[in-house]
């Protein structure tokens, strides 16, 4: 493989290169042409656009391609292993018989209600233990207690406490989620530098100002990341939550399916719950991007 | 002509806008105690450019820090405009070593932030934002983010912020200190032309001795551990200044006097 592209040195962050005039100036070395296999095997070089979408993909024809091998070769048998195809029609079924949205739905219904109290809540004091000495001193300590506390050991409390239901599993994805988003956005927000806020004190700021107007917008970028990995998490304690005990979501559908020897089904739901993923993930860094660019 | 005083100097016109007065600072930590600053008086006259110079440790920037209210003394007052300090407060802008630009906003919302802050109307806002991003060279600009500019250029904002902000006493902490020579030189350069337009009060701490003689009507020299005010320097160069002055025989015996005080500082200290 050829790349037609020549090398760049990198910038060396002066932070002028984007100005007029900048990209004016010429090397005064000649223009070397470097083969991709070097390029590619020197540290944090930069690739084409083109050799990086390459790259994701063969990744992926790979793993198709294994997948396949094992499955239409005969290797493994399809009561362990199905078949994309055998995948792909699971889902063509459950969608054109309907039972495929129940599930869905639920699970989709679940992690919003966790995931949205969750945040609610997380954010606001997040800024306000990143923010004010006495509110990070007086919950710290409990917060770093309880988030290494294992979410699953206490499924079993919350089934007692609040019985099977929607309640029991958005309550596992809320205490799977907020300590750790409250410590993250708390890390987020101490990180804004004091000089910063001291500019804008001398500007005139009043403590209002200073937390609206520098502390929030500074933050911003980093609570959304919080938000997009913490989102990932809840996931996970979905599933968790499902498979424990539920009477219909998607962790709820493969456990169904495990019984009956459904391993189409089982695959059906790991990768929808891959692709409502992706979909969540991409939103976050959509809004990071819309809402705080400056920060790319 | 030029004479070195221990006492502030009285032949300045205008009354002192900001005056230090034994002020101490002490950082305590557990049991030992460190001693930053030792009973420090000063005063910048009204449209004074007065320069501390001292070696690095000498407190100089915990000084700017106290007027500026971002620090608290442990002896001592400033007062300012009359009143003593305490906390910060727009009557003292103050221009940062490091990049203080608020990199979410552009370069025109930048300079805007203190005049958003106290609600005055936008087309007063404009106004003042187009007259200090000409000031400073970057009327081509204003729609850009800190992060596509240079470092001078971020510092060039900063000034334009402060100063559109119309302080009192402008305080700058070694603003062009993490800049490269010729950059500086630009700066110096700028910040000559932008203080002949706008005799703003200024109090500026270096630790660079041409910087400190080419900008300042006085040179207050400070030494070092705990710093204490060791004299104040009057640089009779006529204004409007330019950077070849620093090749007059004023200009260099004026240096070499304020050499003098430092090197007299660094031999007590071995």
């Amino acid at each position: 493989m050829r790349f037609d592209k020549t090398f760049a040195p990198a910038d060396g962050g002066s932070g002028a290169a984007s100005l007029p005039g900048a990209a004016s100036v010429t090397p005064s070395r000649p223009k070397r042409r470097r083969g991709f296999v070097d390029r590619a095997l020197t540290p944090r070089a930069p690739i084409s656009a083109r050799a990086a979408l390459i790259a994701g993909l063969v990744v992926w024809a790979i793993v198709l391609g294994v997948w396949s091998l094992l499955t239409y070769g005969g290797v493994m048998p399809d009561i362990f292993l199905p078949s994309p195809s055998a995948v792909i029609e699971r889902g063509i079924s459950m969608v054109s018989d309907g039972t495929i949205w129940p599930n869905m739905w639920s699970s989709i219904e679940v992690i919003l209600l966790g995931f949205i109290i969750s945040s609610v809540v997380a954010v606001p004091l997040g800024l306000l233990m990143g923010t004010f000495r006495i509110v990070q001193a007086a919950l710290e300590p409990l917060v770093n207690f309880i988030r290494y506390l294992p979410v699953t050991a206490f499924v079993p409390l919350f089934i007692l406490w609040i019985g099977l239901g929607l309640s029991q599993r958005v309550a596992i994805i809320i205490f799977g989620t907020f300590f750790q988003q409250l410590v993250m956005i708390m890390d987020g927000v101490r990180a804004v530098p004091e000089d910063m806020l001291n500019a804008s004190y001398t500007l005139g700021s009043s403590r209002r100002d200073v937390l609206t107007h520098v502390i929030l917008p500074a933050a911003k970028p980093g609570i959304i990341d919080t938000l997009r990995i913490t989102m990932g998490w809840a996931w996970t304690y979905l599933v968790v939550a499902e498979l424990v005990a539920a009477d219909s979501g998607l962790g709820y559908m493969s456990m169904q399916a495990m019984r009956g020897f459904q391993v189409d089904k089982i695959f059906l739901a790991i990768g929808i719950i891959g692709i409502l993923g992706l979909i969540t993930d991409s939103f976050f860094r959509l809004l990071r991007a819309k809402t705080a660019g400056w920060a790319a | 002509m030029s004479a070195v005083m221990n006492k502030p100097v009285t032949e300045i016109a205008g009354a002192p806008l900001l005056e230090a007065r034994s002020v101490e600072l002490r950082y305590n930590s557990g049991t030992s105690s460190v001693l930053a600053l030792d009973r420090v008086s000063l005063d910048v006259r009204e449209k004074e450019f007065a320069v501390i110079v001292g070696p690095s440790g000498c407190g100089k920037s915990s000084l700017l820090y106290l007027a500026a209210g971002l620090l608290e003394s442990t002896g001592g007052e400033i007062i300012v405009g009359g009143e003593e300090v305490d906390g910060p407060g727009r009557d003292r802008g103050m221009v940062f070593q490091a990049y203080t630009l608020f990199p979410w906003l552009t370069v025109a919302e930048n300079i805007e932030f203190g005049l958003k802050r106290r609600r005055m109307p936008a087309a007063e806002r404009r106004e003042i934002v187009s007259y200090y991003l000409n000031e400073v060279g970057l009327a081509q600009f204003g729609n850009h983010y800190p992060k596509q500019l240079s470092g001078g250029m971020k510092q060039r904002v900063a000034i334009a912020r402060a100063l559109a902000n119309d302080p009192k006493v402008l305080l700058m902490d070694e603003p062009f200190g993490a800049l490269d020579s010729q950059t500086r030189a630009t700066m110096q350069k700028l910040l000559l032309r932008v203080w002949d337009h706008s005799h703003k009060t200024v109090l500026f701490v270096t630790h660079d001795i041409d910087e400190a003689i080419i900008l300042g009507d006085r040179v207050h020299v400070m030494t070092a551990r705990p710093g204490r005010m060791k004299a104040t320097v009057k640089i009779d160069i006529p204004r409007p200044r330019s950077l070849d002055m620093m090749l007059d025989p004023d200009f260099i015996a004026i240096k070499r006097q304020i050499l003098g005080l430092l090197h007299d500082e660094i031999d007590e200290d071995h």
